[in-house]
């Protein structure tokens, strides 16, 4: 169990209100990651003795894996991705719910790995942005857990209610969904996604 | 007896040329006309009730280049047979044989897949490994290692996705 302190001693702009809330949220979430096992290939063995009870994933509140993506906010690319997959990958990472993380696991869904071929997607991060890369072929679990461990520490430094204060509700809203607009996952510094690349084509045009 | 013997009746009467590889397996080797009317003898004559693989060689730059290649596993005499085609046309054109070992439907579709053979009389000849749409037959000579725009059918998929707003998000 992790401690309720402010979310970051350097972004003490918020307000006390504000940085406790937000604490309080991040505490939530970091502590109960439901996973999507995107499990591919080889690495989804791994990914799978890593949610049993030898390496107990339950120890960190992140085993309960959902099949539908509805009901997840981890995804965990456990393999190879083709680009004949990268369209399903794509979808189901559309249908979570935001906040959502991803988690890289193991070299072929990290840079595409020795499968240097016509098939395969060159590492996830061309069609999601990733959060953290676990390397090995396949990661051992604790691999997979120690990254599972940065990305609490990584959720701990969000700013979730912040966030929700600085976008007046009627600019955020989507109009007759009853949800608010997806935001892309602003905190996220690795992101090389052939998505934002296009989009900055298509809008010069 | 050996298979070319126990075949000897069988093909009496089809035009094709036994060679014989390196690796001793009988090869029968047949022109476009001949495939179907041997393959019939292999099955009904010959006893070969086990087709294990279909599947294409690109010998660029050799001619004639394309070439397939079908063998066949008789469990009952234990024994062998391979049949190979010569093609030197951009896409060949080769009879089904899925009406004689339905087992052959997704070696064929594999083949196509691969190396652009049309298998003529396969009802449902489409891809089987890479996507529907794409362009290119992967293990063709020319196509290069790293593929020809691997990502375009996704990219197109994308752009349709974020344009029309299909997903939900
Ligand atoms: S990284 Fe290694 S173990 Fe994991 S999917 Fe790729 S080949 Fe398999």
């Amino acid at each position: 169990m992790g401690s309720l302190k402010p979310a970051d001693a350097n972004q003490n702009k918020g307000g006390f209100l504000a940085t406790r809330a937000d604490a309080l949220v991040n505490w939530g979430r970091k502590n109960s990651l439901w996973p999507m096992p995107l499990g591919l290939s080889c690495c989804g063995i791994e990914m799978m003795s890593m949610l049993g009870p030898r390496f107990d994933l339950a120890r960190f509140g992140a085993e309960a894996a959902r099949f539908t993506p509805r009901q997840c906010d981890l995804m965990i690319v456990a393999g190879t991705l083709t680009w004949k997959m990268a369209e399903a990958a794509r979808t189901i990472y559309d249908q979570m719910p935001e906040p959502k993380w991803v988690i890289a696991m193991g070299v072929c869904s990290s840079s595409g790995g020795m499968y240097d071929s016509y098939s395969v997607v060159q590492g996830v991060d061309m069609i999601l942005p990733v959060d953290v890369y676990v390397p090995g072929c396949p990661p051992r679990p604790d691999a997979v857990i120690d990254a599972i461990l940065k990305l609490q520490t990584r959720i701990e430094r969000e700013t979730p209610v912040r966030d929700l204060l600085a976008t007046p509700v009627t600019e955020g809203w989507e109009e007759g969904t009853g949800r608010f607009k997806r935001q892309p996952n602003k905190s996220n510094p690795t992101r090389r996604d052939g998505e934002v690349a296009e989009a900055e084509v298509e809008a010069a045009q | 007896m050996t298979v070319m013997e126990r075949l000897a009746t069988a093909l009496a009467g089809i035009a094709h040329e036994v060679e014989t590889p390196a690796d001793g397996t009988p090869c029968l080797r047949v022109a476009h006309d001949g495939v179907r009317p041997l393959m019939q003898a292999l099955k009904t004559g010959g006893g070969f009730e086990t087709n294990t693989f279909v599947t294409a060689v690109d010998r660029e730059p050799a001619e004639p280049r394309f070439e397939v290649v079908w063998e066949f596993l008789s469990v009952k005499h234990n024994d062998r047979v391979r049949v190979r085609m010569l093609s030197n046309d951009e896409y060949p054109k080769v009879p089904t044989i899925i009406d004689l070992w339905p087992g052959a439907a997704f070696f064929e579709r594999e083949c196509y897949d691969m190396f652009g053979v049309r298998f003529e009389g396969h009802a449902n000849l489409r891809r089987l490994l890479m996507p529907q749409a794409y362009e290119h037959h992967p293990l063709r000579k020319e196509f290069p290692h790293q593929g020809i725009e691997p990502d375009k059918l996704y990219r197109e998929w994308d752009r349709k996705r974020r344009t029309q707003g299909g997903q939900p998000s």
